[in-house]
């Protein structure tokens, strides 16, 4: 997914660019609104990150100009001061959802995902790999004329590995992707979502290895 | 929620103090007046009996003639009787020539002065247990072939006078008295219309809502103007305070949270990026940390915002459902992170009930925050609303691990239960949602289901009273 | 009878009296021999005042009064000089009543004095019981054909015109022995100057002077004398009530009437009934009981009312005067220089 990131805070921006990288998103960053606006009318984006508080302006006001223009790229609020007012108004004045920092990546990308799915048709969220088509939003992976359901961790973990096709993920490492920090999870738990995974696959010509005490990896067979 | 703080009494009434100084400064010139009469009224009698008793010593010294065989003295019956007509006195008198006492009283006090022949000499002097009042004259005769002094003291009681005096000071005293018990209802009065604008201006602070911060327009008089003064001070220091702090507060968070992003995040991709097992466990721990601040601030926020707005409770008209089902909506991309499902009902049509739509929400989200939290993954949450014996009963249940029967008190603030092994929170969700029950005349309980989870029930009455 | 009363008496009190006490005449014990003891003393006699004693232990049966009589100097001198413990002082002597109560020897006490002149009332402290009209007395049968003097002038005029009738038979007090004597030649002499030609014709008719009503009365009703001048009436009525010899005179220049007054003592030993005893002589009974034997009633409607000659000494300060030493000393000289002459 293509997204515009407005914040002023050049090291959180970056962090944040970099951290959405990692899930394969592709991110430009703008610092104020003026240059969001220009990001805008360059190039059109999947979903928008937009801070409340910046340079020359509030997010808020520069959203509510952007509905009444009729442009309805989705809008996630990012917000640190979390009082009611500012999610109530927040909402009140177009955006799909918001945010509360600090956030967890997974969560963002979960109220993303939710946002682009009430925007049915608004992305293009599908992926192609080998024998396989996969749609994030729909949550669905099709191979030849059948359609198969994926539910949220295997939808997550197939994300995951489709973003670095051919990398080996350790288990911990996929751990700390696919739960929340807040969880406990056994090193085992992520075997349960990689055999489900793995029987979604089949005949895919995509194949989910296991590389005995390293990790998972997806190859083309 | 109204909330009367009776002040500190220092002890005395305003009222009853005017009312008693205003009597005590009628007493004190009651007395003034009393001893004033008196006073006036002993010299004014002293002067005509002093008058009586000169013109009758005169009298008698008149009464002195000298005779071929030595001194006639005819002691005059009228003077006697004049002197004893004034008040009914003793009488007192001697005629001495010389030193040497002829007639009358022996040992009488002499003048302290030498008499004179024509203007008596007036003295006071104690004569055996009597304190008179004497008068005395001088005349020089000749006797024997020699000038003698001829001395005349009569000398006269003053129980009369006293009497007058006493009696004349006794009716200012009974005049001072009637003023005295005058004093007392016109004092009540005065005080009244002293302290009626007092009472009026209170009645007017009293009447006025939890949330009218407006300042004081109540006419008041000149007197009480720098008390309205500082009152509408206070008031706008209140509105200040009240509003730096909710400023504060949030503001606080913001400064907070805005690092604890950045972070949160380079932790995130640091985790990411390494494969040292040593450094990654830390990183977790990390983000652990971040997430436990994160949602404590979180928490100490809506404590704050339920706090505040049960001290100004004003109750409105709320669609729990729609509050609930929107509540419901945000929390569910967190939910389905976990493959947990809310299970909903009674949220399809509007439920209405007195309260604050603001506090509600906070509450409905710590008690789902809650169940998410405790639930398992792929488990379920049932969400239930329902009207039930004149109260609104919304229920929330999960699967995951329930309570332990030693978890008496779950609220208590900071405290953790003991089971809840690494899940991250405070604890202040409970009191935040007992809070928020208890603004509106509600409660919250917890406890475990039957089978496994809990069973949280937020019950509030249909038509909260306004003071609860 | 009474003389001999009057020894015993004497004798009695002579044994048991300290020396130097005051002398009284005559003691009678009224009521109850064990009751509540109320003494008097008193100037008055004892038949004068019995019917108002027995009246008041008639009224209190438990009441013992112990009633003393003597002369007015006597009672003075108990009081002022010797303190004595009683209870009630009645004297005649204005005067020395009124010196007393100005001596400080009177309690102030309250008695009901309903209808009580202001004139006979000292203070709180002397109260009049009775007027003493002080009478000219005559003897019908020493008289023979004059007629009964009317005033103080035609009094003069008869003994002017008579002095061989009346050499050694006119009488009146002797002012040295006297206190009433004294006292009335006092008021006599402030009343009228003709009082002192009055003295002038007795003094040459020899006039014999004594020391007591009685003995004056006496030697009247036995025709030892035919005027007797200044005679407190009580005694005349007392002594001669029903005597047709007798001619009792009320001067119609002016007659006095003394007060009989009472005090009690500030040692009384019990105040309260000497103050019981004070309302009981003030009421319409006894007033009733004394005015009958006086002629006069000092209060009014109690008794006889007091003729237009009548003129009532007031308890007034004015009677101290008639203590003064020096002005005693003057009057009885003139007196006696009116008496005793060439």
């Amino acid at each position: 997914m293509r997204f515009l990131l407005v914040e002023d805070s050049d090291d959180l921006a970056a962090a944040v660019v970099s951290r959405l990288a990692l899930d394969g998103h592709g991110v430009d960053r703008a610092a104020t609104l003026l240059e969001a606006r220009d990001f805008l009318d360059s190039a059109p984006y999947d979903l928008i990150l937009l801070d409340i508080s910046l340079p020359d302006g509030d997010g808020r006001d520069f959203l509510a100009r952007e509905r009444q223009a009729r442009r309805d790229t989705p809008v996630i609020m990012m917000t640190a001061s979390a009082s009611l007012s500012d999610r109530v108004s927040t909402l009140d004045r177009g955006a799909d959802d918001y945010i509360t920092k600090p956030f967890d990546f997974a969560e963002l990308l979960a109220r993303c995902r939710a946002v682009l799915r009430r925007h049915a048709g608004a992305a293009d969220s599908r992926q192609h790999f080998k024998g396989f088509t996969f749609d994030a939003l729909a949550a669905t992976l099709t191979i030849g004329d059948e359609t198969r359901e994926l539910r949220a961790r295997e939808l997550r973990l197939l994300e995951i590995l489709l973003s670095r096709p051919g990398q080996t993920y350790s288990k911990s490492h996929l751990i700390d992707r696919l739960f929340s920090f807040d969880e406990e999870v056994s090193d085992n738990a992520i075997e349960v979502y990689v055999g489900r995974l793995r029987r979604k696959l089949d005949g895919s010509g995509a194949r989910l290895e296991t590389l005995r005490g390293v990790g998972y990896r997806l190859i083309p067979e | 929620m109204r909330r009367f703080l009776a002040a500190r009494s220092t002890g005395f009434s305003l009222r009853g103090r005017l009312v008693w100084q205003f009597v005590a400064l009628s007493l004190v010139l009651v007395v003034a007046l009393f001893f004033a009469v008196r006073l006036a009224a002993e010299r004014a009698s002293r002067a005509s009996q002093d008058a009586v008793l000169g013109a009758a010593v005169i009298a008698v010294a008149d009464a002195i003639r000298p005779v071929d065989d030595g001194l006639a003295f005819d002691l005059p019956y009228a003077a006697f009787s004049m002197l004893g007509a004034m008040g009914n006195e003793r009488i007192f008198y001697s005629l001495s020539i010389g030193p040497r006492h002829v007639s009358g009283y022996e040992d009488l006090p002499p003048p302290p002065v030498p008499a004179e022949a024509l203007s008596p000499v007036f003295y006071s002097a104690d004569y055996g247990v009597n304190r008179l009042r004497l008068a005395s004259v001088t005349r020089r005769v000749l006797l024997e072939d020699s000038l003698r002094e001829v001395t005349v003291v009569l000398g006269q009681t003053r129980y009369g006078q006293a009497l007058i005096a006493r009696d004349t000071a006794r009716i200012a005293a009974w005049v001072g008295m009637g003023f005295l018990l005058l004093a007392v209802p016109m004092a009540l009065l005065a005080a009244r219309a002293v302290i009626g604008p007092v009472d009026l201006l209170a009645e007017a602070v009293t009447r006025r809502g939890p949330q009218d911060l407006r300042p004081v327009r109540h006419p008041a008089p000149r007197e009480l103007l720098p008390l309205v003064g500082a009152l509408n001070g206070f008031i706008a220091r209140l509105r200040g305070a009240l509003q730096m702090a909710e400023t504060f507060i949030f503001e606080a968070a913001h400064r907070i949270r805005t690092p604890l992003s950045l972070v949160r995040t380079e932790a995130e991709i640091a985790l990411a990026e390494t494969s040292d097992e040593a450094t990654r466990i830390r990183l977790r721990r990390m983000l652990r940390a971040i997430g436990e601040s994160s949602r404590s601030a979180s928490q100490i926020l809506d404590h704050a915002t339920v706090l505040y707005r049960s001290e100004q409770f004003e109750p409105e008209p709320v669609d729990l459902a729609a509050l609930a089902a929107g509540v419901l909506r945000a929390l569910e991309p967190v939910a389905e992170m976990r493959e947990i499902a809310f299970v909903a009902s009674g949220l399809d049509q509007p439920v209405r009930v007195q309260g604050d739509g603001r506090m509600l929400e906070v509450a409905l989200r710590n008690i789902l925050d809650n169940a998410l939290k405790y639930s398992h993954d792929e488990g379920r949450i049932f969400v239930a609303l329902r009207r039930q014996d004149g109260r609104t009963e919304l229920t929330v249940e999960d699967e995951g691990r329930g309570l332990s029967p030693d978890d008496g008190d779950l609220s208590g603030r900071f405290r953790r239960g003991s089971n809840v092994g690494e899940i991250v929170g405070s604890g202040l969700g409970l009191t935040i949602i007992e809070e928020a029950a208890t603004a509106h005349g509600g409660s919250f309980s917890l406890k475990p289901r039957a089978e496994k989870g809990a069973c949280a029930i937020l019950s509030l009455p249909s038509s909260p009273s306004p003071s609860a | 009878m009474r003389d001999l009363v009057l020894a015993i008496v004497t004798l009695a009190l002579g044994l048991i009296a300290p020396a130097g006490a005051f002398e009284i005449e005559e003691e009678r014990i009224f009521g109850a021999p064990q009751g509540r003891e109320l003494s008097i003393i008193s100037t008055t006699d004892v038949p004068a005042i019995a019917p108002v004693m027995e009246a008041f232990v008639r009224h209190r049966p438990e009441a013992r009064i112990r009633y003393m009589q003597a002369a007015s100097t006597e009672v003075f001198r108990a009081i002022h000089d010797e303190q004595a413990e009683i209870d009630l002082v009645m004297s005649s002597a204005m005067d020395l009543q009124m010196r007393l109560a100005n001596d400080g020897f009177a309690a102030p006490i309250s008695p009901e004095i309903d209808g009580l002149p202001d004139w006979a009332r000292w203070r709180d402290q002397l109260f009049g019981v009775a007027l003493e009209p002080v009478l000219t007395l005559a003897s019908r049968r020493g008289l023979g054909d004059l007629a009964p003097p009317r005033t103080r002038r035609d009094l003069i005029a008869m003994l002017r015109e008579h002095p061989d009738r009346f050499d050694g038979r006119v009488a009146t007090y002797d002012p040295q022995s006297s206190g009433v004597g004294y006292f009335l030649i006092s008021q006599d002499s402030s009343q009228s100057d003709s009082f002192w030609r009055l003295a002038e014709v007795m003094g040459r008719l020899n006039t014999r002077l004594y020391c007591c009503s009685g003995e004056m009365i006496n030697d009247l009703r036995s025709g030892r004398i035919t005027i007797a001048y200044n005679v407190v009436a009580s005694y005349a009525a007392r002594y001669a009530p029903d005597d047709p010899d007798l001619i009792r005179l009320a001067l119609e220049d002016y007659t006095f009437a003394i007060q009989r007054s009472a005090l009690v003592p500030v040692n009384a030993p019990d105040p309260e009934y000497a103050t019981e005893m004070l309302s009981f002589l003030l009421t319409p009974e006894a007033q009733a009981i004394m005015a009958e034997s006086s002629g006069v009633a000092l209060i009014p409607g109690t008794g006889p009312a007091a003729s237009v000659h009548l003129r009532p000494v007031r308890l007034d300060a004015g009677l101290l005067v008639y203590g003064d030493q020096l002005r005693r000393g003057n009057l009885l000289a003139e007196w006696t220089a009116a008496m005793v002459q060439p």
